[in-house]
């Protein structure tokens, strides 16, 4: 069944006819030609489709484009803005955080997220864990907390496991 | 994935009036359970209704000093509430104990709460599965049932509920709102979900286009002092083998009041009402932590491969309820 959507991908704005079984990975990959989200396991499970989603990190595998018509998408490919990369992606470079790179662009979009909801005062799991317990307001620092990191970047997997130096990357740009 | 046509409603009796006119149609929140089983092909929707729009999106304090939490508030916001921080810990612990960020995102609370089974052998469509086919046999019972129910479970289903953020709302007494064809109810969490039977196809007690609006937290001081605490193969983003959601009323070193749910364990989120009751009136000591535990669990029947569940839950009743004490 096909039905017409806008998109406003990277800050350029699509219109196109999808079939409502279309899922947004299929609709950036497939119709738009943006590659950066990669489809690993298609059924949430790896996070090498996450895209901000409305500036949320979502994973675009199991969302249809059909209920996102309008929705603003920001890909890996995005986040550099003309030629210069994001923070978050020079740091990925500098401290060698990938193998293969397929999980990669899925990682930064998550780091991006990451940073901003700490920022904004979401907790994760570990928050609460911690000794000043879980402050109910205010940002959270995750800089100093490589259990922060890696609980919050859970939902991302890596099949080479170049976790390690992940992490540190992550938290040199929350320090900055 | 099939076919299917996609409408939007504006309110909720719109929503409900399209899933009426028909036995096909399902809602959808988030779609992150929804999209994922119709890639499986076990959920054949010819139509979804989406709830954007449709189901609340905010958090409200109540006069009676209740919260109420709409369903289309998303899992990340919800957890993410000051005021269920404060009021209710365990139920935003619950919820970040689940899934990704990523996942909790797009998810909704209505959502959440209906979730399907993980059981492999309903999302495996070339097996049998009594939930997914009714009649054709459970393949669990003689197969792989290392993750599935220890209490409850019927000869026709050992599958269990798999929603982290169900096991906190059963324990702190939570209720849904729904609207539906026969107009609308509240129904305590405690009730919404069931227990398998002969018809494990029926997760609930939802009828057919039944919506949930709303869910309400009522005014339980004392689960300003709970917690959520999850077990697994993986340090996170993995179901529960085993989770406990734990509230506790202490004054002067005896329980005046204790709620304690179980997740992992059953095919709805089981609310340990035998262990609360030898509870009260005592101190919290490890002691009467185990026995009340064990009288909890003294029906369980684990299959092959799940026997560790039942010490497994034992002690994480107690481990939860003495962190909660703080010793
Ligand atoms: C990889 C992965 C890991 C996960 N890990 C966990 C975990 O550890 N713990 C956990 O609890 N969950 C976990 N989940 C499940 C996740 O929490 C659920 O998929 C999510 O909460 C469902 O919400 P949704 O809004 O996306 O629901 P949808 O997929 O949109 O809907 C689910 C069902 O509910 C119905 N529905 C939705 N809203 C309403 C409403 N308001 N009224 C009536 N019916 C409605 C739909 O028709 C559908 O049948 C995981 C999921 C994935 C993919
Ligand atoms: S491709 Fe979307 S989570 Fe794996
Ligand atoms: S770098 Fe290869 S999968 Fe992550």
């Amino acid at each position: 069944m096909d039905t017409e959507i806008t998109l406003r991908v990277d800050g350029a704005d699509h219109r196109l006819t999808v079939d409502t079984r279309t899922t947004l990975l299929d609709a950036l990959r497939e119709r738009l030609g943006n590659t950066s989200p990669k489809k690993g396991c298609d059924h949430g499970q790896c996070g090498a489709c996450t895209v901000l989603l409305d500036g949320r990190r979502a994973n675009s595998c199991l969302a249809l484009a059909v209920a996102h018509d309008g929705a603003e998408i920001v890909t890996a490919d995005g986040l550099a803005v003309d030629g210069q990369l994001h923070p978050v992606q020079r740091s990925f470079i500098e401290h060698d955080a990938f193998q293969c790179g397929y999980c990669t662009p899925g990682q930064i979009v998550s780091a991006v997220a990451l940073l901003d909801e700490a920022a904004a005062g979401w907790p994760s799991a570990v928050t609460f864990d911690r000794p000043d317990g879980a402050p109910d307001t205010g940002p959270i620092d995750v800089a100093g907390e490589p259990d922060e990191i890696q609980e919050r970047m859970s939902g991302n997997l890596c099949r080479c496991a170049a976790y390690a130096n992940m992490v540190p990357a992550i938290q040199e740009v929350a320090r900055s | 994935m099939r076919p299917f046509r996609y409408e939007r409603a504006t309110d909720p009796a719109g929503a409900v009036a399209l899933l009426a006119r028909s036995p096909q149609a399902a809602f959808l929140g988030g779609g992150t359970n929804l999209v994922d089983l119709m890639k499986l092909d076990v959920a054949r929707p010819d139509l979804l209704v989406d709830l954007r729009g449709v189901t609340s999106r905010t958090i409200e304090e109540l006069p009676d000093g209740g919260v109420r939490v709409g369903a289309g508030v998303s899992n990340s916001d919800l957890a993410a509430d000051p005021l269920i921080r404060r009021r209710c810990p365990v139920v935003a612990q619950a919820v970040l104990g689940g899934a990704s960020t990523q996942l909790r995102n797009l998810a909704t609370v209505g959502g959440n709460l209906l979730q399907r089974t993980r059981c492999g052998y309903f999302q495996d469509v070339s097996t049998a599965c009594n939930k997914r086919e009714p009649g054709t046999g459970c393949s669990a019972i003689e197969g792989h049932n290392r993750d599935l129910a220890v209490l409850g479970s019927s000869p026709d289903c050992i599958a269990t509920h798999p929603s982290d953020l169900a096991v906190a709302l059963v324990a702190v007494d939570a209720a849904v709102r729904t609207v539906g064809p026969d107009g609308s109810r509240v129904i305590p969490l405690t009730e919404l979900h069931r227990l398998p039977g002969s018809d494990p196809q029926h997760d609930n007690v939802l009828a057919h286009g039944e919506l949930i609006t709303a869910v309400d937290l009522p005014p339980l001081p004392f689960a300003a002092n709970s917690r959520y605490r999850k077990i697994r193969d993986r340090a996170s983003y993995a179901f529960a083998l085993v989770s406990v959601a734990a509230a506790v009323d202490l004054v002067d070193g005896q329980v005046r009041d204790v709620r304690i749910a179980l997740g992992g364990v059953a095919h709805k989120p089981w609310r340990a009402t035998r262990a609360e009751d030898l509870l009260r009136g005592g101190p919290l000591t490890e002691q009467r932590l185990r026995r009340a535990a064990e009288a909890e669990l003294v029906d369980a029947r684990p299959q092959s491969d799940n026997a560790f569940k039942v010490p497994l839950a034992r002690n994480a009743i107690v481990r939860t309820l003495l962190d909660l004490a703080g010793e």
